[in-house]
């Protein structure tokens, strides 16, 4: 089944009271599948068709409120439509579930893949965990539930998937039995609810007093959301015999010298290349973030504490600087001083563009060259990005 | 007011109180009377704007009953996602009440109400109007009347005011939707206000009222005028009273004759420009929009 489906199919076992659904291309078939399961008697839920992502969130809120299980899908224009639902959501503490089809922004107008509009969402109080493939997502979805819904995050968790690349990718998908999925993702129990018998004012103001408090309150809240995370996935392992990593998952680092750090799809690539530099005699190795809010920023140092330097490849560019993922990578290696390996932030596949096995053999063998470099922490590797700049200013 | 409430055997708490509301707020008096009628099986949602800066302030909330405050265009999809959920928790017979100004609902918040009412969401959806965006400090909305000066569309005497539009008629526009249930009210005519909230509360079905909350910071009047401004607004017939229930429309007031429009804007100071042939125009569209109101009902 496609990544799309995996997720509908794991959030119709997470048994949720309430999806806000809006279609965008590519998050539809996640909506799609659930009105299907939903009209076909297979989900036991109340779905609402919204008006907008802006009010699909504001939906889901309305409904965590109750303390309610909530979940939502999104991609691209409509992620930023709901930019501010988003801030507001995670101040509101609302652990609601949400997958988001990672696609290009516009303009120029693309419905293709790439990672800009969750990147450039990084402050909005959300966890942001990524897939890597179609039984990831469906496992990570699960998984969210969890995260979000646990008493010491209570933060709502945004499940990246690439764009066509993941959610359109048909790939076989392992689907546990209900009975096991019940065992692992119990009913949601969360320690503020509002209640008949119990009223209570949610989503209040603070003024300048005690806001510094509940932000204060929140950070900690994220930042615990990286032990957890490994604690739910010990759980996860137990219950369905599947591995999963925790916040990041390395390929070879023990011992690698020219270390390239992914996110989501691509990384499979990534690995297959190590290993063929692995198979000449060359130290590489991949380190894939699953979880990039919070950043594992002490887990990475740890997995980069061999590499001689270290490349950052991403579907992103913050324009006028850098890609943001690797800021957050050159920001988590900044304690090693003079020990930190340089860092070389890579641009690729915007807009949907492939990214090619040869890109990353050629990623590689730039990074490889970077020790012998003065300046290569510095500046953008733009991968084939198909204008001449002579010709095209 | 209270022997009024007495008479209506409106529920005895009191669900909204040290809030901090201005002296001789319309939309406090509205919400008040409304959570009386509704009782405290209620989950609430107020949107940015006046009634929650005054209500939320941490830690001292004003409100008694299940409430939160919504994004400015999120009033009728917060509500939305409360009703699923309260239906999902099995508080079917509880209510779920959005409550916003003119601007969180004619402007800002106009495609979330659409989506709610297309969507029959078992909702009271009430539009406390005082026509401009006042909690940001008097700013012209999509409800500000013909003419009416905010600190956005400043009126010149002699010019009047180029940028007022004409109120934009909201009680049709929901009734375009085939809505359930739907009023306009007046804080000045309390009884018939309530009665209006208990119906909708017996609606199955999305129900809006729009009820006409005067207010003296914003209109530059006295603030023990309120009931008498928002008893006028209806006698000089710029506020008709009417109703939309089962796809039929009535009139609750229905006069011969009306009072002149002079007594009930010489009142505020936001229609102090006004001459002789802005009210004269106003008479004249009051009356043409009156002749369209009887003959919908007769029909």
């Amino acid at each position: 089944m496609a990544g799309n489906d995996a997720v509908a199919y794991a959030v119709t076992l997470a048994r949720p009271d309430v999806i806000a659904a809006y279609p965008i291309t590519p998050q539809t078939t996640i909506v799609e599948r659930l009105a299907e399961l939903h009209a076909d008697g297979e989900l036991d839920a109340q779905y609402l068709h919204m008006d907008s992502e802006h009010s699909a969130m504001s939906a889901a809120m309305g409904a965590s409120a109750l303390g309610v299980r909530v979940f939502t899908a999104t991609s691209s224009q409509g992620l930023l439509y709901m930019a501010e639902c988003l801030h507001y959501a995670a101040g509101g503490r609302f652990p609601i579930v949400m997958a988001n089809a990672n696609r290009a922004l516009a303009l120029p107008w693309n419905i293709y893949g790439d990672q800009r509009d969750a990147l450039s969402l990084l402050d909005c109080g959300w966890i942001q965990l990524y897939a890597e493939d179609a039984q990831e997502a469906f496992d990570l979805t699960l998984i969210s539930f969890r995260l979000a819904e646990h008493p010491q995050v209570l933060t709502p968790v945004m499940l990246n998937l690439d764009g066509f690349s993941l959610t359109h990718t048909y790939e076989p998908v392992d689907l546990p039995d209900k009975e096991r999925v019940d065992r692992f993702l119990p009913p949601v129990e969360v320690p503020f609810r509002m209640d008949l018998d119990h009223p209570m004012s949610l989503g209040f103001s603070a003024g300048p007093r005690h806001n510094t408090g509940f932000a204060l309150k929140r950070h900690l809240a994220q930042e615990k959301a990286i032990e957890v995370l490994a604690q739910i996935e010990e759980d996860f392992g137990r219950e369905f015999g599947r591995l999963r990593t925790g916040a990041l998952e390395s390929w070879y680092v023990e011992d690698a010298q020219w270390l390239l750090v992914t996110l989501g799809s691509i990384s499979g690539i990534a690995r297959e290349i190590v290993d063929e530099l692995r198979r000449a005699g060359v130290k590489a190795g991949v380190v894939r973030l699953r979880m990039i809010r919070p950043f594992p920023a002490q887990a990475l140092r740890q997995a980069l504490r061999t590499a001689t330097a270290v490349g950052v490849l991403e579907k992103n560019i913050s324009v006028g600087f850098e890609g943001t993922l690797c800021s957050q990578v050159r920001a988590a290696l900044q304690p090693l001083g003079g020990d930190s390996p340089p860092v070389l932030g890579f641009c690729a596949g915007l807009g949907g563009k492939n990214i090619s096995a040869d890109d990353i053999r050629q990623i590689f063998r730039r990074i490889e060259r970077a020790q012998d470099e003065v300046e290569t922490a510095f500046g953008v590797n733009w991968i084939d990005p198909g204008v001449s700049l002579e010709q095209d200013p | 007011m209270n022997k009024i409430l007495e008479r209506l055997e409106l529920d005895a708490g009191e669900p909204f109180a040290g809030h901090k509301g201005c002296g001789g707020c319309g939309g406090t008096v509205a919400l008040r009377l409304a959570l009386k009628a509704l009782g405290p099986r209620v989950f609430v949602g107020i949107p940015a704007g006046c009634m929650s800066a005054i209500s939320f302030l941490y830690p001292q909330m004003a409100l008694g009953v299940n409430a939160m405050i919504s994004t400015f265009a999120g009033t009728a999809s917060l509500i939305s996602g409360m009703r699923a959920a309260a239906d999902r928790r099995g508080f079917g017979d509880a209510h779920v009440l959005g409550f916003a100004g003119d601007g969180g609902t004619a402007d800002i918040g106009l495609q979330a109400l659409s989506g709610a009412i297309d969507r029959k969401e078992r909702v009271i959806y009430i539009c406390y109007d005082n026509e401009a965006y006042m909690n940001t400090g008097v700013q012209k909305s999509g409800l500000t009347p013909f003419t009416a000066n905010t600190t956005t569309s400043p009126a010149r005497t002699g010019t009047g005011n180029a940028v007022s539009g004409h109120k934009k008629d909201m009680f049709d526009i929901v009734v375009a939707h085939r809505i359930a249930y739907a009023a306009t009210a007046s804080v000045g005519f309390p009884q018939d206000y309530i009665r209006k909230v208990q119906k909708a509360a017996r609606t199955e079905g999305t129900s809006y009222i729009q009820v006409l909350a005067p207010c003296p910071t914003g209109w530059g009047c006295e603030s023990d005028s309120l009931g008498e401004l928002a008893r006028l607004a209806v006698d000089t017939g710029i506020w008709p009273l009417q109703e939309y229930d089962q796809g039929r429309f009535s009139l609750q007031r229905n006069p011969a004759t009306f009072k002149p429009v002079r007594e009930y804007v010489s009142a505020q100071a936001r229609f102090r420009h006004l001459g002789e042939d802005e009210l004269a125009q106003i008479e004249a569209e009051r009356d043409a929009r009156w002749s369209n109101l009887r003959r919908r009902i007769e029909s």
